[in-house]
C-alpha cells in the first residue's frame, strides 16, 4: 500500500506555483470543491518512489494574513487542513519579498521545503545563492527549480518525500517542526510574552499551533483570528497591547511586525545572496514602454480584444459545425426509433426537450472555450496585469479600479467564472459592485440571440455595427450602474489599488489549456445540470396540457377538407401547412407556458412583445441559452438554431425591426441565467445581493426596453 | 522636535516624486489593513524604491528590488518618502 502525503503549493502570485503544479501532476488533475467551503481548488496526484502525493495548488498570497477572499482560502487550507508538506514556491529573481510568506510559515512551524523557482531568471540577473547557508539559516531543504522547463522537479519530489518521511518517523512526537522565532524587538516581545501567558492561563488552544505564533498574529491585528477568539477579555488585552506598543514606537503594528520580519530576511540574505544588479531595464520594461504607453496602451488593448473575438469566432466555426451535425444526427437517430409522424411524448421529450435544449448550449461550447483559452493566454503571459493598469484610470472614474476589469472581461465568456474571479478583489464593496455589473457584459449565451435576430431584421451592412452597438450598450450600462451603486448602496472611499506587474512570460499552450479548462468546465457543468433540468421543465410547460380530442378532430377535418377540395399541389401543401401552424399555435397557447405568456401580456405590451415572445422569455429567464430553441418551438419550426432561415422569416413576418431590437435589448440587460444568480449568492454569501441583482437587472431590462419601444413607436422608427 | 518628527518633516508623498528618481520609504499613512497589504508586498519603511511612472494618467508604477508594483494615485499620496 502506498503511503500518502498531502502536499500544498503556497507562494506569491506569479511565483510559478501553477507551473510546478502542472509539472508535478501533468494530466492527473481535477478541479474540486473544498469540503465545507464553497470554493473550487485544484488538486492532482503524483506518484514518487513509494508515495502517493496529493498535490494541492493554493491561490497566490503574499502573507498568512489574508487580504482577499482568495488569500483566505490559501491561508485556511494551511491552518485547517494541515498538509503534510508545504512547498513554498519562491520567485528567486525577487527573493526578499518572496521570503515574507515562507518566514511566516516557518514561524507557524509547518513542515516545509522551499522551491527557489525561476532559477534560470535569477541566474540571468546574475544572482548567486549560497544554498547551504540558506538551508542552514532557515533549517529547510531548498531546491532550485525552473518550473516551465521542468528542471529541478525530480529533486523537488525527492525533497518532498524526505520531508514527509521525517515527519512520519517522528510521528510519536509533535508533528510540527520547531517554529522559527524572530526577535520582534523588546517592546513587542514584552507584549508577546504577556499575551502568550494569558492564552496559556486561559487554556486557549487554536488548532494546536504555538501560543507565540498566535500572540504575534493577534497583535498583528489578524481579523480572522481575532474574530474566532471567544474570550472577550483576551480580545481587549490584545487591543491594549497594540495601543501600548504603537504609542511607544509611533508606528502601526502591521508595519512594525512586517519590518522586523524583513529585517530578519535581509540579514540572512545579506550573507547568502549575492546580487549584482538590483533594478535594471529589462525586456519586460521595454515592452511595457509600448504596451502601457499613455497613448498607445488603450488602442493596443482594444485591438487585442478585437483579435481575440475574431479568433474565437473564426476558429470556433468549424467545431461549432461539428457539434451542430452531431446533435442533428443524434436527433434523427433517436427519432428513428419511432415511426414517421409519431406524436409519442417520450420522443418529443427527448428531441424537442432534451436534445434541442442541451444542444443549444453545447453548440456554443467551442466559442466559450476558445474565449477562455485566449484569456488564459493573456493571463499567463502577464498581459492581463497590463490591462488592469490601462483600464485603472477609467475604472477609478466609476468608483472601481483596474483589477475589477479582469473579471468583467471574463464575463464576456460566461458570468459564472467571472463572478468567481472577483475573489482577488480585496475590498468588499468593490467586489460587490463588480459582481453586480458583470452580467451586463453580454455573455456567450446571449450571442446566438443576436445572431438569430440581427439578420432577420437588419440589412447585411448593418449586421456588424448593430452587434457592436449591443455589446457597447451593455458595457456603458455596466459603467453607469457601477457608478450609481458606488454613489448609493455601495458608497465608500476610493478603493485602494495595488497590484504587482509581473514580467512578461511566454505562455505554454499546455498550461493555457489547463487554465482554460478550469473556467470552461463550469460552463459545461452548468449545461449538464441546470440547462438540462430547465429544458425538461420547459418541454413540460410547452407540451401540457395538450389539445383536447375535440380540437384535434376539428383540425383533422379541416385538413381533410383541404385534401379533398384543393387540387393544386402547391396550394394544397401551403394550406395544409397553414393548418398545421394554426394547430401548433393553439396547442402552444393552451399549454402552461403559453398561458403564462398570455397572462404576462400586459407586462409585455409596453415593450412591444406578444405572448409568444413571453413564452420564449420564460425559459430564457432561467437560462438564455434556451431562448433560441424556445423561439423555434413557439413559431413551430421544430428544432431551431440561430441559423434557421425559416425561423428568421417567421420572425420578420411577425414583428417589426423595432421589436426585434427590443427583444435583443431585453435579453442583453436581463440576468443571463439562474446559475449567475446562484453563483452571486454563493460568492457574496447573501440572499439579499443575489435577489437584488436579479431584481434590478430584470427591472432595468423592462424599463429600458419599454422606453426604447415607446420612443421608437412615437418617433415612428423601425416599426 | 524628536528625531523621528524631524525626519518626517522632510518626507514628501510618493505621488510628488518624478519618474526615474530613487527614494526611500519613510512612513505609510494608509488604513491599517492596507498597510499590512503593502507590507506583504514589500513596501515597508526603510525600503528603497525607484519611481518608474508618475504621470497622472494611469496608476503609479514603481520598482521595488526585482518587482514592479502598480499603485493607485490616492495611495501614492499616503506613502511618505525621503
Amino acid at each position: 500500500m502506498k503511503k500518502k502525503l498531502t502536499v500544498a503549493l503556497a507562494g506569491n502570485p506569479n511565483a510559478g506555483k501553477t507551473t510546478i503544479f502542472n509539472a508535478l501532476t501533468s494530466s492527473r488533475q481535477h478541479v474540486g470543491n473544498y469540503p465545507g467551503v464553497t470554493v473550487e481548488h485544484k488538486e492532482g496526484i503524483c506518484q514518487h518512489k513509494d508515495y502517493e502525493l496529493r498535490i494541492v495548488d493554493l491561490p497566490g498570497t503574499y502573507s498568512l494574513t489574508a487580504f482577499s477572499a482568495e488569500e483566505l482560502v490559501a491561508r485556511n487550507f494551511i491552518l485547517d487542513e494541515k498538509p503534510d508538506v508545504v512547498i513554498s514556491v519562491i520567485d528567486s529573481s525577487n527573493l526578499e519579498r518572496n521570503l515574507y510568506l515562507p518566514v511566516q510559515l516557518m514561524e507557524l512551524g509547518v513542515t516545509m521545503i522551499m522551491a527557489f523557482n525561476m532559477f534560470d531568471m535569477a541566474k540571468e540577473r546574475g544572482i548567486e545563492f549560497d544554498f547551504a547557508g540558506l538551508a542552514k539559516a532557515f533549517d529547510v531543504q531548498i531546491v532550485p527549480t525552473t518550473g516551465h522547463k521542468g528542471e529541478g522537479i525530480n529533486n523537488l519530489l525527492d525533497a518532498i518525500v524526505l520531508a514527509g518521511t521525517d515527519k512520519t518517523k517522528n510521528s510519536a512526537t509533535s508533528s510540527i517542526r520547531k517554529p522559527l522565532v524572530i526577535d520582534y524587538g523588546s517592546e513587542l516581545e514584552a507584549e508577546i510574552s504577556r499575551l502568550s501567558q494569558l492564552l496559556k492561563h486561559n487554556g486557549i488552544e487554536l488548532k494546536k499551533y504555538s501560543k507565540r505564533w498566535l500572540s504575534v498574529k493577534l497583535l498583528e491585528n489578524d481579523s480572522e483570528l481575532l474574530g474566532s477568539l471567544k474570550n472577550k477579555e483576551i480580545a481587549e488585552e490584545v487591543v491594549t497591547s497594540i495601543q501600548t506598543v504603537e504609542q511607544k514606537l509611533d508606528e502601526s503594528m502591521e508595519t512594525l511586525v512586517a519590518s522586523k520580519r524583513y529585517e530578519f530576511i535581509s540579514r540572512i540574505c545579506a550573507e547568502t545572496v549575492k546580487s549584482s544588479i538590483d533594478f535594471h531595464d529589462s525586456l519586460s520594461d521595454r515592452i511595457d514602454a509600448v504596451m502601457i504607453n499613455r497613448y498607445l496602451g488603450l488602442p493596443i488593448f482594444l485591438l487585442m480584444m478585437f483579435l481575440v473575438f475574431q479568433m474565437t469566432f473564426t476558429l470556433g466555426e468549424t467545431p461549432m459545425t461539428w457539434v451542430e451535425e452531431l446533435f442533428g444526427w443524434l436527433g434523427s437517430y433517436v427519432s428513428g426509433f419511432w415511426p414517421e409522424g409519431s406524436d409519442s411524448l417520450l420522443r418529443s421529450l427527448l428531441i424537442d426537450g432534451i436534445i434541442s435544449g442541451v444542444g443549444g448550449v453545447i453548440i456554443f461550447l467551442p466559442n466559450i472555450f476558445l474565449l477562455f483559452l485566449a484569456i488564459s493566454l493573456l493571463e499567463d503571459s502577464g498581459y492581463m496585469a497590463r490591462v488592469a493598469f490601462i483600464m485603472d484610470r477609467l475604472m477609478q472614474k466609476i468608483g472601481l479600479h483596474g483589477k475589477s476589469f479582469i473579471p468583467m472581461l471574463i464575463g464576456f465568456g460566461c458570468s459564472v467564472p467571472a463572478i468567481m474571479g472577483t475573489r482577488t478583489l480585496e475590498n468588499h464593496r468593490d467586489r460587490l459592485a463588480t459582481i453586480m455589473v458583470i452580467p451586463l457584459m453580454s455573455c456567450g449565451a446571449k450571442f446566438p440571440i443576436y445572431t438569430l435576430f440581427i439578420p432577420a431584421f437588419f440589412p447585411p451592412a448593418w449586421h456588424a455595427p448593430v452587434l457592436w452597438m449591443i455589446y457597447l450598450s451593455g458595457i456603458l450600462l455596466a459603467i453607469l450602474c457601477a457608478k450609481i451603486l458606488r454613489i448609493t448602496l455601495l458608497k465608500g472611499t476610493a478603493v485602494p489599488f495595488v497590484m504587482e506587474l509581473p514580467p512578461y512570460r511566454l505562455p505554454t499552450l499546455k498550461a493555457a489549456i489547463l487554465h482554460m479548462w478550469e473556467r470552461g468546465w463550469l460552463y459545461l457543468k452548468k449545461a449538464g445540470t441546470i440547462i438540462l433540468a430547465i429544458s425538461i421543465l420547459l418541454w413540460v410547460l410547452t407540451t401540457f396540457p395538450q389539445l383536447g380530442e375535440e380540437t384535434k378532430n376539428r383540425y383533422e377535418s379541416m385538413r381533410n377538407e383541404v385534401r379533398i377540395t384543393v387540387t393544386a399541389e402547391e396550394e394544397r401543401t401551403g394550406q395544409l401547412e397553414d393548418i398545421d401552424n394554426q394547430e401548433s399555435e393553439e396547442s402552444l397557447k393552451t399549454s402552461y407556458a403559453g398561458r403564462i405568456g398570455v397572462a404576462m401580456e400586459p407586462l409585455l405590451r409596453p415593450m412591444g412583445f406578444d405572448w409568444r415572445i413571453g413564452t420564449a422569455l420564460i425559459g430564457a429567464f432561467a437560462a438564455k441559452e434556451v431562448f433560441v430553441a424556445q423561439m423555434g418551438i413557439v413559431f413551430s419550426v421544430g428544432a431551431a438554431d440561430e441559423e434557421s432561415e425559416s425561423l428568421r422569416d417567421k420572425l420578420k413576418a411577425a414583428y417589426s425591426p423595432l421589436v426585434g431590437l427590443c427583444v435583443m435589448i431585453f435579453c442583453l440587460i436581463s440576468a443571463p441565467c439562474m446559475a449567475t444568480i446562484a453563483v452571486t449568492r454563493r460568492e457574496t454569501n447573501s440572499w439579499f445581493w443575489a435577489g437584488f441583482q436579479l431584481f434590478w437587472l430584470t427591472a432595468m431590462a423592462w424599463l429600458i426596453t419599454a422606453s426604447v419601444y415607446q420612443l421608437g413607436t412615437l418617433l415612428k422608427i423601425g416599426i | 522636535m524628536s528625531e523621528q518628527m524631524q525626519t518626517r518633516a522632510h518626507a514628501i508623498p510618493l505621488a510628488f516624486v518624478q519618474a526615474g528618481k530613487r527614494v526611500k520609504i519613510q512612513s505609510i499613512s494608509t488604513g491599517r489593513e492596507f498597510q499590512g497589504r503593502l507590507a506583504a508586498m514589500g513596501l515597508v519603511p526603510g525600503e528603497e524604491i525607484t519611481v518608474l511612472r508618475n504621470c497622472g494618467h494611469g496608476p503609479f508604477l514603481l520598482a521595488l528590488k526585482g518587482s514592479r508594483i502598480m499603485l493607485g494615485l490616492g495611495m501614492a499620496l499616503k506613502i511618505f518618502v525621503v
